[in-house]
């Protein structure tokens, strides 16, 4: 398939910001089922809310990009029983309504609380606004997923793993970013969401390892046999109508060259999860801050670049009826 | 099978590769009142356009036993069509009433959503209108009162020189469609992938003809000679109980 750049920053953008609001929450409520006594300020949930909104609204306009007809966008919400496309469109503004009132409601401190539970914890309404967004944040992760994972023509992408590791990415780079707020605020949630930062990418690592190697091992993409009904075991293509480009050879096809393709997996790996957990290691257990915040950016090129290479490794099955021109 | 389902059913056993349905489908769906198929660069070095119809070739066995196939592909209107659930605007849709899938370029945002989802590579991105474009069945054209009726057919079916296209209603066991695909062990494509295709296509028939000795030299003519037979002793053997001449 070919990747198209508008859809590689969407993907990577937004699943941090989901992560980064998921890890503001899981904080908050880190807190409130311990001592009790501690909890960081109002500012910096705010700040983090903030950075979560501004990265899916930067996903968002770059989804934008990806439309030939974006001024109809709002039409795309109608085939949501059926369409994954349609349930992100609308899971992404919830989540910036959600991540919107989560960080108003931390800035101006208002937190009546709503219900009193027998130990003596209650939950107030930041709380409560920060389950919903954490809820709309997971159910997001598995829609963007889905989007790819049941397109069944593609069998690189027709897997559990692909939502999986897009939910373990999003929340690697997601924990990493708050991390750096905290870092920036001072917070104390900062060893906390270091330390979880660096147990997701590793997690993330984990899971696209099982994903390469599974998809080392597919079973052949097609067959010409079944493609045109012909039951013959020598089969090919002569002609496929045409000598120059049409829709069907250009969104289909990347061609990496086979002594390349081992150079960007090995920057994957080593940009996208080697490095960052390294380093995310180095900063949660030193308080390294240097190594905390270099993790991101170097993250965010080797996530990139494992976007890419989803995209373009994907096999789909009409690529079979076009394999030679003439 | 009793909702109506339009489709065409094309004998692989006629076509030629003449690709005259690949022309006529352009030019009556371009000319339309859909707007055109775009075209850039048409007479440039890298042109790039939109067909709903394409023929392909291919050829199978090994030198010198081979054979060509040619392999007109447009999209099947399949019953359970995997590109329609996934669009979320609902742009591309079935139409109840016949069967034919759709794309409805008003409502269509260009995300290309659904030609992921078509196993077959028959839905083309028209880059200038920004919408995604596919075979209509001629639906323009298939109810036009203003057409005599023998020409209310798909424009690729008129345009066939050699037949090798019909088209009909393949849910009516009587129609010339299901006839012929039962009659001649039509097929669909990619069974497996559980999209039930209704095109259909007629496999390539080997019309051989056996020729024995006996049909070619008179089996019944022992003595090799041709003329009058000598005439039957009375004694011997008759024909018809009743002369032996
Ligand atoms: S052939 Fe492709 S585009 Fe046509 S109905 Fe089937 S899946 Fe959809
Ligand atoms: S490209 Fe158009 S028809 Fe296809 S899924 Fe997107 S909106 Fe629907």
């Amino acid at each position: 398939m070919k990747p198209a750049f508008s859809v590689l920053f969407l993907t990577t953008l937004i699943g941090m910001g989901q992560g980064l609001l998921i890890a503001l929450v899981a904080g908050q409520f880190y807190f409130v089922i311990g001592t009790g006594n501690e909890q960081d300020s109002g500012l910096f949930y705010a700040t983090g809310s903030a950075a979560g909104l501004a990265l899916l609204g930067l996903g968002l306009i770059a989804s934008f990009f990806h439309l030939t007809h974006p001024e109809r966008g709002m039409r795309s919400i109608v085939r949501w029983r059926t369409s994954w496309l349609s349930r992100e469109v609308i899971l992404l503004p919830a989540c910036m309504g959600l991540a919107f009132l989560y960080g108003a409601a931390h800035w101006f401190g208002f937190a009546p609380v709503l219900i009193t539970f027998g130990n003596q914890k209650s939950l107030d309404l930041t709380m409560a606004i920060g389950f919903l967004l954490a809820a709309s944040c997971a159910m997001l992760f598995i829609a963007t997923g889905m989007i790819y994972a049941c397109v069944r023509f593609v069998k690189e992408w027709a897997t559990p793993m692909t939502v999986i590791n897009y939910t373990l990415m999003g929340l690697s780079s997601g924990f990493a970013a708050a991390a750096i707020v905290a870092a920036v605020e001072n917070a104390l949630l900062r060893d906390f969401l270091a330390g979880w930062a660096a147990l997701f990418t590793l997690l993330a690592f984990a899971a696209k390892g099982v994903t390469l190697w599974r998809n080392k091992h597919l079973p052949a993409p097609f067959s010409l046999k079944s493609a045109i009904g012909v039951h013959h075991g020598s089969i090919r293509q002569l002609s496929q109508g045409f000598n120059c480009r049409s829709f069907n050879t250009t969104e289909f096809f990347t061609r990496i060259s086979p002594e390349v393709k081992p150079w960007l997996i090995g920057l994957m790996l080593v940009f996208g999860f080697a490095a960052p957990s390294a380093l995310l290691l180095a900063g949660w257990a030193d308080r390294y801050l240097p190594a905390l915040i270099a993790a991101l950016p170097i993250q965010y090129v080797g996530l990139l670049t494992e976007r890419w290479l989803f995209f373009a490794s994907g096999q789909h099955v009409q690529n079979v009826y076009y394999q030679r021109k003439s | 099978m009793s909702r109506k389902q339009l489709a065409l059913v094309i004998d692989l056993n006629i076509c030629v590769g003449c690709h005259a349905c690949v022309t006529s489908c352009k030019e009556w769906n371009t000319s339309g009142w859909a707007g055109p198929m775009s075209d850039t660069d048409p007479y440039g070095a890298d042109p790039l356009g939109v067909f709903f119809n394409r023929v392909q070739t291919f050829e199978a066995g090994e030198f010198p036993l081979t054979e060509t196939i040619h392999f007109p592909k447009s999209c099947l209107h399949c019953e359970d069509p995997p590109c329609v659930p996934v669009c979320p605007t609902g742009a591309s849709f079935k139409r109840e009433e016949d069967g034919i899938v759709l794309v409805d370029y008003d409502k269509c945002i260009g995300c290309k959503y659904c030609s992921w989802n078509c196993p077959y590579g028959v839905r083309e991105f028209d880059t200038k209108q920004g919408v995604m474009k596919k075979c209509t069945l001629c639906a323009d054209r298939i109810y036009d009162e203003t057409l005599p009726e023998d020409r209310r057919k798909p424009a690729c079916v008129l345009a066939c020189p050699a037949g090798a296209r019909m088209f009909g209603d393949i849910s009516d066991p009587a129609s010339e469609a299901s006839q012929a695909i039962r009659d001649n062990a039509g097929f669909q494509i990619m069974p497996e992938m559980g999209t039930r295709p209704a095109n259909h296509y007629l496999p390539r028939r080997k019309t051989k003809m056996v020729i024995h000795d006996d049909e070619l030299m008179r089996a019944d003519n022992p003595l090799l000679k041709e003329g009058e037979l000598p005439r039957p002793q009375l004694s011997e053997p008759f024909l018809d109980d009743i002369t032996s001449w």
